[in-house]
């Protein structure tokens, strides 16, 4: 079958149809048309964008979770052991302070040997106060010697086995050290309690005492140096009934927060008890 | 008896450890938790148990030598203590942590008053009004409040080594 028009022919149709399509498009006839088509492709393209990424993200998410979750739990343990290593630094900073004021001490009291330790326990007894220390004969501690810190006077040792001590602290109510007010240069008697409180006995009448005035070991019995710092008198009762006034007493040391401890181990005890005579029959 | 030893080899040096070193310096008033007295109780109220005496007899000598009290002054007080919950578990077997408490609170206030005797005789007198309010009743109320969970951990160490027989 001939064709019935020539191709030439047809080109030249096609050519006319495309330059008045172009035409018309340009001359804005063909708006309503490519609006409609374009508010389709969009809204297509919308819809199969919006439900790709939600596959993707299904897709891809629960991993993103797991590894946050583990990045998270990471974070995490590093938080606890970095707050770990805070809270020891600080331990160490403040034992650190405390054997610094005790090295301070000691250097500023060379006429004594020391040696220092640490509170390790304090006696199930609720009657005594007494505390156990980490250094015993075999560091040549012995019964009797005085043990102090940098703040004043603590106590002295009790008991001794090799590697640990017990310390009666004079706070303790069977202790008692002889003192004496630095102001006005009384002798007294600094007696512990059941409580723990501290308190002066045997203050004789006529004493003028204040409250305020230091209270130092007097060395009278030769159980404790002379000049330790006990601490100070925070009130006075004075009766003239009685023989003697009374003062209580507020200690230098903090005997609820004792950690280190200096034992003074040149200082030997002097007993006394064969030069007071037993009563005779 | 030797399950009894053994479980003792461990039990007894730490209860004196936690005992001394936190035990002692919670202090209410001037009382503290006697730890080592409660895990002697809760032990001699098991049924079941053995050697309930050595283990008050370990305790006594273990204490006292770490104390400033004397030696003997504990062995009496845990000792006694020991009997009464063996006299005790026998009889009230029903009610054990009653028991508990009551052989925590006798206990302690033996022991209590075993170690101001002791003092006030050897070291001086003490007022006893005071000795009652500042050391007595606190560390009454710290055992009986510590009586609980020490007897839950001693009952389960007792299950624990001494299973109950299965009668078929």
């Amino acid at each position: 079958m001939k064709p019935s028009i020539p191709h030439s022919l047809q080109t030249v149709v096609i050519l006319l149809v495309a330059v008045g399509l172009v035409a018309l498009a340009l001359g804005g006839y063909f708006n309503p048309v490519t609006n409609w088509f374009t508010r389709i492709t969009v809204g297509a393209q919308t819809w199969i964008s919006g439900r790709y990424l939600a596959v993707v993200d299904f897709l891809t998410v629960p991993r993103d979770v797991a590894s946050l979750r583990q990045k998270n739990a990471d974070l995490e343990a590093d938080v606890a052991r970095l707050q770990t290593q805070v809270i020891e630094l600080q331990q160490q900073v403040t034992e650190t302070n405390i054997l610094s004021a005790l090295v301070d001490f000691a250097r500023a009291n060379p006429e004594y040997t020391y040696r220092a330790a640490s509170v390790i326990g304090r006696d199930p007894s609720p009657f005594l106060r007494y505390v156990i220390i980490n250094v015993g004969s075999n560091e040549g501690v012995l019964p009797g010697m005085p043990v102090v810190t940098d703040k004043g006077l603590v106590g002295r040792v009790d008991a001794v086995i090799g590697e640990a001590a017990r310390l009666q602290l004079v706070t303790d109510a069977a202790s008692a050290v002889n003192v004496r007010l630095q102001a006005s240069n009384t002798e007294a008697i600094l007696v512990g309690s059941i409580t723990g409180d501290l308190s002066l006995d045997m203050i004789p009448q006529d004493a003028s005492i204040q409250v305020g005035d230091v209270v130092l070991t007097s060395g009278l019995g030769g159980n404790y140096p002379a000049n330790l710092l006990v601490g100070q008198i925070v009130s006075v009762r004075k009766l003239q009934s009685e023989l003697f006034q009374q003062a209580i007493i507020q200690p230098n040391v903090d005997f609820n927060r004792l950690q280190f401890v200096l034992v003074i181990t040149n200082f030997k005890p002097v007993d006394i008890a064969p030069l007071i005579g037993t009563p005779g029959p | 008896m030797r399950r009894a030893i053994l479980a003792a080899i461990p039990v007894l040096p730490l209860a004196v450890i936690l005992q001394t070193t936190i035990a002692s310096r919670i202090i209410l008033l001037s009382g503290n938790a006697d730890l080592v007295l409660l895990v002697v109780v809760a032990w001699g109220l098991q049924e079941r148990v053995r050697g309930a005496w050595l283990w008050g007899v370990g305790a006594s000598l273990l204490v006292g030598m770490v104390s400033g009290v004397p030696w003997y002054i504990y062995t009496l007080g845990y000792l006694s203590v020991v009997g009464l919950a063996r006299l005790l578990v026998h009889r009230i077997w029903q009610a054990p942590l009653l028991v508990m408490f009551g052989v925590t609170l006798i206990g302690t206030l033996e022991l209590l008053m075993l170690m101001f005797i002791q003092r006030t005789l050897f070291e001086g007198p003490l007022a006893l009004s005071e000795v009652f309010s500042q050391i007595v009743l606190p560390t009454i109320l710290l055992n009986l409040l510590l009586a609980i969970p020490v007897h839950a951990l001693m009952h389960d160490l007792a299950n624990w080594l001494y299973p109950e027989k299965v009668t078929g």
